[in-house]
């Protein structure tokens, strides 16, 4: 899925280091980078493949690499450089259970580390949350776009579940390379012109590296200004309104049609963007004496998110499965029974 | 004759190289590393087409120094990141120089992968044995009985590990065409390594495979002695860990004599 998409999104460069559950990603790109002319190199580590993405991003190419949570802590080397040296690059995340090994189910355990920049330095990167297959495919442009657009690297967040799902998609067209915005600061050797140098050190006493950060700063805000993506459903009318993400949403938002046939007046809402976080619209959403009820597959990290854009304007309940555990549908709608009737015997209150 | 006098230059400063004054200290063996690269991407036309990756380590600011395209690299990734530069651009000549703990330490598995791909990428290792900008700590190739400030009393292989030969580990590889170890502590060596490095640059142009030249490098500064006597050093007592000469040679060139 991803992989068709990146190809028709201009990507022609990807290098990965296998780990489940992604592999049918870089299984696929080995044979269509063959048909398109693009490169497919299966590193020998997760931290060779990202240092070979920030190779291919210098020298001008749409690069890529994929993996899943332990192999993404080893990514975090690179994606520091590449927001240190304003590289564009899209990384895939397919959760999984940890920490460490964990298990190969999925998971949403890394919303911290994909949202706080994970890796060394003050930096983020753009976070695109699909919640399905045609949503993978289409954001999976958005990524490219973003990451020409800012120079900077972004993260589609996805989970094991969807990594291995198959569903019916419409991909979208092919971009033609030319059509692509010309990049004037890449690095293709410096016949007529000067040499440029590409680095992220700074050690000059004239506060290079302060002014490089507070730079970045500009950048990151204006990101947060202009590249917010969420989505509603059913929120007009809705006493509770569940926030959750990816896979999560899609639960729950089976449990919310099955609460509605019941009566209860359930409303969705579903960060896309999980870095910039849409936090005035949610505190927007719950300004009417709702209560706020937050599902995660992890035991509580964009709840965080939530309790700094709703504070103390509606009541905030949690719910969460650790582990690499797929809930089903009927027990997140036992959680917002239990929230409608506030009697706190599935998920817990948030005291903010 | 003409009463013309026709001079001819014989010597100047290489368009490859800016005209800054290096940081590294006197008698290091950098500049005249870097002055070597230069002078063959001049004799060689190919400035205009070079993209260098410098390591981490003492040479991290050669972008200062080189008058090309350079991107840096983390610490020990250059020739993954070289990789990728490559693949954008195979009709470009792409270069990695690269200190013993970058490439032979921290870089090993970046290094032996991407040789043994045939990466058509060229690699100037440079061999101090010792960590330069950390302020001299046992390096990979530090040899044995050699103080380094984490070796105390001298490295002995039962504490500290054997030095390793890293160009001969990767001349065993498929991939890998041309290595040669030179020095740069003498005027005779200095010559054959410039002979070496151009050679290697013309490997990877003809498409023929990955490329490494090593150079025995002084660093007097961490080896607490004289530049003159770290010369020596090399060529007295480095040399017996690491001998000087053709490591692996599958070019097929003719050496001119």
């Amino acid at each position: 899925m991803v992989g068709e998409a990146a190809v028709r999104a201009g990507c022609r460069y990807y290098f990965g280091y296998p780990i489940t559950p992604q592999n049918e990603l870089p299984e696929y790109l080995s044979a269509r980078m063959l048909d398109v002319g693009g490169t497919f190199i299966q590193g020998e580590s997760e931290v060779a493949s990202i240092n070979m993405v920030l190779g291919a991003s210098v020298a001008g190419g749409r690069a890529m690499t994929s993996s899943s949570s332990p192999g993404i802590s080893l990514k975090q080397e690179g994606i520091s450089y590449m927001a240190g040296m304003e590289l564009p690059a899209v990384i895939i995340n397919m959760m999984r259970g940890g920490p460490g090994l964990g298990n190969i189910a999925a998971s949403a355990a890394d919303y911290f580390q994909a949202t706080r920049g994970g890796g060394h330095g003050d930096y983020r990167t753009p976070v695109l949350a699909p919640a399905g297959c045609q949503e993978l495919a289409e954001l999976t442009f958005v990524a490219f776009d973003l990451a020409d657009k800012y120079r900077n690297p972004v993260m589609l967040l996805g989970d094991g579940l969807m990594g291995q799902v198959m569903e019916p998609v419409v991909f979208p067209d092919f971009i033609d390379l030319k059509d692509l915005p010309k990049k004037d600061w890449i690095l293709d050797g410096c016949e007529g012109r000067e040499p440029r140098a590409i680095f992220s050190m700074l050690l000059g006493q004239q506060g290079e590296l302060y002014y490089h950060n507070l730079d970045l700063q500009k950048k990151y805000d204006r990101i947060t200004a202009e590249e917010r993506r969420w989505e509603t459903k059913n929120t007009d009318d809705a006493d509770i309104i569940v926030v959750a993400y990816g896979t999560a949403a899609r639960i729950a938002e089976s449990a919310m049609d099955d609460l509605r046939a019941e009566g209860l007046a359930i409303g969705l809402f579903r960060p896309i963007t999980l870095w910039p976080y849409p936090i005035t619209t949610l505190r927007e959403l719950a300004q009417k004496g709702r209560k706020v009820a937050v599902f995660e597959l992890c035991l509580g990290q964009m709840v965080e998110d939530v309790v700094l854009s709703v504070g103390e304007r509606a009541e905030i309940y949690f719910y969460g499965v650790p582990g690499g555990v797929i809930p089903t549908p009927a027990e997140v709608a036992d959680f917002l029974r239990s929230v409608a009737k506030g009697d706190g015997k599935v998920g817990r209150r948030i005291e903010v | 004759m003409s009463d013309e006098v026709a001079y001819k230059q014989v010597f100047g400063w290489p368009d490859s190289l800016k005209k800054n004054p290096t940081h590294y200290c006197p008698g290091c063996g950098h500049s005249i590393a870097h002055r070597l690269v230069a002078e063959c991407l001049d004799e060689l036309g190919l400035r205009g087409k070079t993209i260098g990756v410098p390591p981490v380590g003492c040479a991290v600011l050669a972008y200062n120094y080189f008058n090309f395209d350079m991107v840096e690299a983390p610490h020990g990734r250059a020739l993954a990141v070289a990789t990728g530069i490559k693949r954008v651009h195979p009709d470009k000549l792409v270069l990695t120089y690269q200190g013993d703990g970058d490439l032979a330490a921290i870089g090993t598995a970046e290094t032996i992968h991407a040789a043994n791909r045939g990466e058509r990428i060229t690699t100037i290792f440079i061999n101090n044995a010792i960590y330069g900008m950390t302020g001299g700590q046992m390096a990979p190739t530090t040899v044995l009985g050699m103080n380094a400030t984490t070796t105390p009393g001298g490295r002995d292989p039962r504490l500290h590990g054997n030095p390793i030969d890293i160009s001969r580990m990767l001349a065993v590889s498929n991939g890998v065409v041309y290595v040669e170890r030179c020095a740069v502590s003498s005027f005779k060596q200095i010559r054959k390594a410039k002979k070496a490095i151009k050679k290697a640059f013309q490997c990877q142009l003809d498409d023929l495979g990955f490329s490494l030249v090593e150079l025995l490098s002084p660093c007097p500064t961490n080896w607490k002695m004289s530049p003159k006597a770290a010369w020596a050093w090399v060529n007295e007592e480095m040399v017996k860990t690491y001998p000087l000469g053709v490591i692996k040679d599958e070019t097929g060139y003719e050496d001119k004599k």
